[in-house]
């Protein structure tokens, strides 16, 4: 009797997990029928190379997320760390003081930028912990800062023809972007690394659970011995380093960088997540739920350009579908109550 | 006993809950301009019946008269109409505005429709405040106000409703002993002015010396009324517990070597007064030490400053005769302590989270291997443990919230048997659970005892300290006053070395 219970229970949460892909399909489905070019092989790629991006920034936003905080830096992150790479390409690192410039190879200057991206996620950290800021101020405080720091790095003028030269030693960074191994997109390799990495962490370690945990009730959290604030401070570092991670795809994919990359890519990262069923409260949702949250709004971007819908009106129809999602969750959640 | 004048009057009120009766046919007097105190223990039904004289629930049978008139209210609000005004035991006020709007909310001033008369607000609020010798300006925000001077606006804003009846439930419970004297002087004023008291406290002693009536409540039921001058503390703890003694378990434990030396802990307020003053005890092997004391008396802060919550605190704790030097949470529970927290839903389990997860969440680490944690040996050591404590659920998957109270506890109880526990911690550990999960976590104590583990068993409970701990320590304001052991205590004891003093305070205030 017992394994009956739970077999129900299995399945009840497997639909429960599975609301998202069936929307996912049904989007795909209508889609489809709109437009017969919709699944074929070469859009597919296309389309995920854009998910790809919504889809890394979302990973870490649910890891800010499920412990109850936000980040609305990342997108200056992606800016910022385009900016960074972008500016050690082009014209190295200046060093006025002796007279040199240096200039870095392409993994280097990656793991710069990644670095910075980590700092700004543990400067939020810091923030919100130490200082007790809201997360929502905290991280809004440093999305201005990442973008400012982002325009002042160029004056506003973007890197072009991010190349590098062979004399440098600084070829090959277009590869990230732009790159494919056995036909498929490097980013896509991210992407897919990236997540079951992270399905991993969240999942599987002591620090998946705590994560949760925190979010679900901090100050329980705190009494069972909890590090709260190292659990914290990791997750937005985790953040902070997806994000850089995006802003050098994009940087790369464009062959430049234009330090107002990244602009409200924060709110489609939210976005992704809230469809992939994380709740802002926090202590609910999954990095799964996320990426196929990032391929509902990339299918459905995607999908309206292809059948002709005006840009004003696939803005519309996302903020729209968004809620509905979350009224549908809510419903949900109040019937099981 | 009836020569005065009976101002309400509650008849055979019963109200029911899911299954439950929590009050059972209940007769109620209130005497006018007399303080009249309604007492029993947790669940005995005071706090049901307040709310129905209040106007918040409805009773499913019987009827209240107000001045012999047969009277149906169902909202507060409709209750204030007939004069009948409630103070909370969790003040009501709004921190973030002035003591003036906090009184005249919803009821506020307006010199036209819309425009809030907020000089006329500020005057009569004056008035109000100067009856009750609260001599601030009523400008002053709620926030700023410490908790005496809080009560005194709820008390304000229920005279401003022209209440003749108040109620209080239980108002000093966050109080310090010169602001419970301010209070009673303030009662006696009101009683003298012709307002009626319906006073509601589990301090024995404040209502020996406050009280004019005492009714008892004894697990919904009606025991006995008199007059308080007639009667005496032993006879109300007679008929408030009445055969309710819990039984002690007899258990051949001897008691082993030291494990525990707490030395002149203190733990400072900040503003130069002390939440607990110089407090020194010891724990042993073998042994379960009850820790009694009123609301506000510090146990809750006394636990706190052991688990490693308090990092103001002085003093200095030995386990097994080493130092502590741990300063935070995790370092303790790594040392062997470990709390079960008085408030189960906020501070104990993960609402988010199934039984499993909730039971393993302190030691994770017993079951990782390189990087992941091992579901096997995970669920193997939450079976074993859902086994000992007779956990009733469905499966070790199921959300925590879907386990009654009791089984919730155990859970919480579970987790801190996973870690490496030497000192169990235990605060309110019965609180809102039924009466057999209560001699499941007594059972529990006692085996953990006998296992060799120190128990610390915090109440509020008169019969659970009488009858679970070998050894008592009564706080009282931050210190100790007395210890007993498990034969000689006895529930005067506990009321009179728990009692603040109130005498000694007097002379701090004109």
């Amino acid at each position: 009797m017992e394994k009956s219970v739970s077999t129900i229970s299995i399945i009840k949460n497997y639909l429960d997990k599975g609301k998202t892909i069936i929307a996912l399909i049904g989007l795909i489905i209508v889609f489809t029928i709109l437009s017969p070019n919709f699944l074929n092989g070469s859009n597919l790629i296309i389309m995920s190379k854009h998910v790809a991006q919504t889809a890394i920034l979302s990973v870490g936003m649910t890891f800010v997320v499920l412990t109850g905080g936000i980040d609305l830096s990342v997108g200056a992150i992606c800016g910022l760390s385009g900016m960074i790479a972008g500016g050690l390409i082009y014209e190295g690192l200046v060093l006025n003081l002796f007279g040199i410039t240096i200039y870095f190879s392409v993994p280097v200057i990656i793991l710069i930028s990644l670095a910075f991206g980590m700092l700004v996620g543990w400067l939020n950290g810091i923030l919100v912990t130490r200082f007790n800021v809201a997360a929502f101020i905290a991280t809004l405080g440093t999305m201005f800062i990442c973008r400012g720091a982002a325009m002042l790095r160029s004056n506003g003028k973007t890197f072009p023809n991010l190349v590098g030269k062979p004399e440098f030693g600084n070829t090959g960074f277009p590869f990230l972007g732009t790159g494919t191994i056995i036909g498929i997109p490097v980013s896509i390799w991210i992407m897919i690394i990236l997540v079951a990495v992270t399905v991993y962490i969240s999942t599987k370690t002591p620090f998946g659970r705590y994560v949760y945990a925190v979010g679900g009730n901090e100050n329980a959290a705190r009494l069972s011995g909890i590090k709260v604030n190292k659990v914290k401070i990791i997750v937005y570092v985790i953040s902070g380093a997806c994000a850089a991670m995006v802003g050098l795809i994009i940087s790369s994919e464009l062959v430049a960088s234009h330090p107002a990359t990244g602009e409200s890519f924060e709110m489609n990262a939210i976005a992704a997540s809230v469809l992939g069923g994380t709740s802002l409260a926090g202590g609910k949702g999954s990095i799964l739920g996320a990426i196929i949250g990032a391929f509902v709004i990339g299918v459905l971007n995607d999908g309206m350009v292809m059948v002709g819908v005006s840009s004003f009106w696939q803005t519309v129809i996302k903020g729209v579908v968004i809620i509905l999602a979350v009224i549908f969750e809510q419903m949900q959640s109040r019937k099981i109550d | 006993m009836s020569q005065e004048e009976i101002i309400l009057e509650a008849r055979r009120i019963s109200k029911q809950f899911q299954g439950t009766r929590a009050l059972d046919s209940v007769d109620f007097k209130v005497r006018k301009g007399k303080v009249n105190v309604l007492i029993g223990e947790n669940g005995a039904g005071k706090s049901t019946l307040m709310k129905i004289i209040a106007g918040v629930s409805t009773p499913t049978s019987g009827e209240i008269l107000i001045d012999n008139n047969v009277v149906h209210y169902t909202t507060p609000s409709e209750a204030v109409r007939y004069g009948v005004g409630i103070i909370y035991q969790e003040l009501n006020l709004f921190p973030n505005l002035n003591i003036a709007e906090n009184i005249f909310m919803t009821r506020e001033i307006k010199n036209n429709l819309i425009n809030i008369d907020f000089k006329r607000q500020l005057q009569e609020a004056k008035k109000y405040l100067d009856k009750l010798q609260l001599f601030v300006d009523p400008a002053t925000l709620v926030n700023d106000l410490r908790a005496g001077q809080q009560q005194i606006v709820e008390i304000c804003k229920v005279l401003s409703q022209n209440a003749r009846i108040i109620i209080m439930d239980e108002p000093t419970s966050s109080l310090s002993q010169s602001e419970v004297s301010i209070l009673f002087n303030i009662i006696n004023e009101l009683t003298a002015s012709g307002v009626t008291v319906i006073y509601i406290s589990h301090r024995l002693e404040e209502i020996m010396q406050i009280g004019d009536y005492v009714t008892i409540l004894r697990d919904g039921h009606f025991i006995a009324e008199d007059r308080i001058k007639n009667i005496n503390l032993q006879w109300i703890i007679e008929k408030m517990t009445g055969n309710n003694r819990i039984q002690r378990i007899e258990s051949n434990r001897t008691q082993g070597e030291e494990i525990l030396r707490v030395e002149h802990l203190s733990l400072p307020k900040g503003n130069g007064d002390y939440t607990l003053k110089d407090i020194s005890f010891t724990l042993h092997r073998n042994e379960i030490l009850g820790i009694y004391g009123l609301r506000g008396a510090g146990r809750t802060e006394l636990l706190e400053c052991l688990i490693g919550e308090q990092p103001a605190m002085e003093g200095s704790i030995f386990l097994e005769g080493k130092k502590i030097t741990s300063k935070d949470i995790s370092g303790r529970i790594k040392d062997g302590f470990s709390l079960i927290p008085e408030d189960r839903k906020n501070m104990g389990i993960f609402q988010n989270l199934s039984v499993e997860k909730n039971m393993t969440i302190s030691s994770l680490n017993l079951f990782t291997k390189y990087t992941s944690i091992r579901k096997k040996n995970e669920r193997s050591a939450v079976e074993d443990i859902i086994r000992k404590l007779q956990i009733k659920l469905s499966s070790p998957e199921a959300l925590i919230t879907s386990l009654s109270g009791g089984n919730q506890q155990k859970v919480v109880i579970g987790k801190s048997l996973l870690t490496q526990l030497k000192v169990l911690l235990m605060d309110e550990p019965t609180r809102g659970i039924d009466v057999a999960a209560k001699q499941d976590v007594f059972h529990i104590c006692n085996q953990l005892a006998m296992q060799g583990f120190g128990v610390i068993f915090v109440s509020s409970e008169m019969q659970e300290i009488l009858a679970i701990p070998d050894r008592v320590l009564v706080l009282s304001g931050g210190h100790l006053n007395g210890e007993f052991t498990n034969t000689a205590v006895t529930e005067e004891k506990l009321v009179r070395t728990s009692a603040l003093d109130l005498n000694a305070s007097d002379q701090g205030v004109k």
